[in-house]
């Protein structure tokens, strides 16, 4: 977090971001930006590009126009790696093991943030007592509800969560709304995407619509 | 970071091995299972087995870890593990540089470590089983490195099966000619360490590149 002038450097900011797939635009050019404090929802229909965008923010793709700006700076791996947490539809959870096992691993991989730990992540998302199940035996709700807790444990401040109301009951929109409501007061951001259809956070919220594009 | 990032890798890979423990013999159990078809083969004669031993059982090896090499990235490419990993703030080829040497570990090393009961079907010389013990620790390493770099070139195909035996295989000749070389060598009476040496250099040379190399095929095949 940098204390000098919040204001002046958004924790994200980009820039004329297009991207194309064998010549063929699948979004942008984009300019937004996310303060801390904020989420930006990224609606659009399927097949819009929104989980896309997400995957060139995350930088798993390189894309063909435009900069991304992390508090200012231009957007490194290494820098993604300590600012981003992307949240894709899968999530990266090994089917033989257990919820705890699953988590302890993520947290070895992506660092852990101070005070948190794995119990209390899975108590927040309601799967306490699930921690030596295999994640194989949990419904589709339940592994997105282990895949939400990794990123309560994870250190970085952006989350990038790409569907994160598919599959999940009305007690789990409301718990991810929670989660991103707690996340945002602690000085971090959201990118969420969906299709429109459910309830947004109750926090600050900008709105980026995508299309496609002509 | 890398450290950490390292044992957690380590300790997941182990946990996943002890779930399905079974399998970690199955590669040991192909290789009994081909050395006993030479012997039948041949007759069990010793006289004809014991100059073929040292060669039979580098290729049984080596083949045993051909079976395993689609497995390696495979599983962590489809549940999305992979994504994690080059989302990760260590290096990509660090960890898949850890998860080749722990695959190796866990199917090359039991084949290994069964070389020498295997000696004894195919009547090998015991004065041989040093040096060819020492060139399977030294040769099977490169078998998996080069391997991780087959496998993740073939990591964007929903099958990749025979493929990747027929890319891998013209890779792991040098290995296999130093390496089954170094024995034979040593059954002549000549000095092995030349081979041994070359070995050990070409496992350095891998150590270095076969993780960068593979870390760029895993990138481009995910994009």
């Amino acid at each position: 977090m940098p204390e000098d002038i919040p204001e002046a450097r958004p924790l994200l900011a980009v820039r004329g971001l297009a991207f194309r797939r064998d010549e063929t635009p699948i979004f942008g050019p984009l300019d937004f930006k996310v303060d801390a404090g904020e989420a930006l929802l990224v609606q659009g229909d399927n097949g819009a590009g929104k989980t896309t965008l997400l995957r060139v923010l995350a930088g798993l793709l390189g894309a063909d126009h435009g900069a991304v700006d992390i508090h200012g700076h231009s957007a490194q791996a290494d820098s993604r790696a300590r600012h981003i947490a992307y949240l894709g539809h899968l999530a990266g959870l090994k089917a033989d093991l257990g919820a705890r096992h699953n988590l302890e691993y993520l947290c070895g991989l992506h660092g852990q943030r101070p005070g948190q730990t794995i119990d209390a992540a899975l108590q927040i998302v309601g799967l306490a007592g699930f921690g030596d199940v295999p994640t194989r035996q949990l419904s589709a709700g339940q592994k997105k509800r282990l895949a939400l807790a990794r990123l309560w444990v994870s250190p970085a401040p952006l989350w990038l969560l790409d569907e994160p109301y598919a599959n999940l009951d009305l007690d789990g929109i409301t718990l991810v709304n929670r989660m991103v409501e707690a996340h945002l007061g602690t000085g971090g951001a959201a990118l969420i995407t969906t299709h429109g259809a459910y309830a947004a956070p109750p926090v600050r919220t900008r709105m980026l619509e995508l299309g496609s594009p002509a | 970071m890398m450290r950490r990032a390292a044992g957690a890798l380590v300790t997941r890979d182990l946990r996943l091995l002890w779930t399905r423990r079974g399998d970690a013999f199955q590669p040991a159990l192909f290789a009994l299972l081909m050395v006993m078809l030479f012997a039948l083969a041949l007759g069990g004669d010793a006289k004809a087995l014991a100059p073929v031993a040292s060669a039979v059982l580098w290729l049984a090896v080596l083949l045993a870890g051909l079976l395993s090499l689609d497995s390696m990235f495979r599983g962590d490419a489809e549940d999305g593990s992979l994504e994690q990993w080059m989302l990760a703030p260590v290096p990509l080829w660090w960890l898949v540089l850890v998860r080749t040497l722990v695959h190796w570990a866990s199917t090359a090393l039991p084949v290994i470590l069964a070389v020498p009961m295997l000696g004894e079907l195919l009547h090998l010389p015991r004065a041989q089983l040093p040096v060819l013990m020492v060139s399977l620790m030294l040769g099977t390493p490169i078998l998996s490195l080069l391997g991780a770099v087959v496998a993740a070139l073939t990591i964007g195909m929903r099958r990749a099966g025979v493929l990747v035996a027929l890319l891998a295989l013209p890779l792991y000749v040098p290995v296999l000619v130093f390496g089954a070389g170094a024995v034979a060598a040593s059954a002549q009476g000549l000095d092995a360490v030349g081979a041994l040496l070359l070995l050990g250099a070409g496992l350095v040379l891998a150590l270095v590149l076969a993780p960068l190399a593979a870390a760029a095929a895993l990138r481009i095949a995910h994009n």
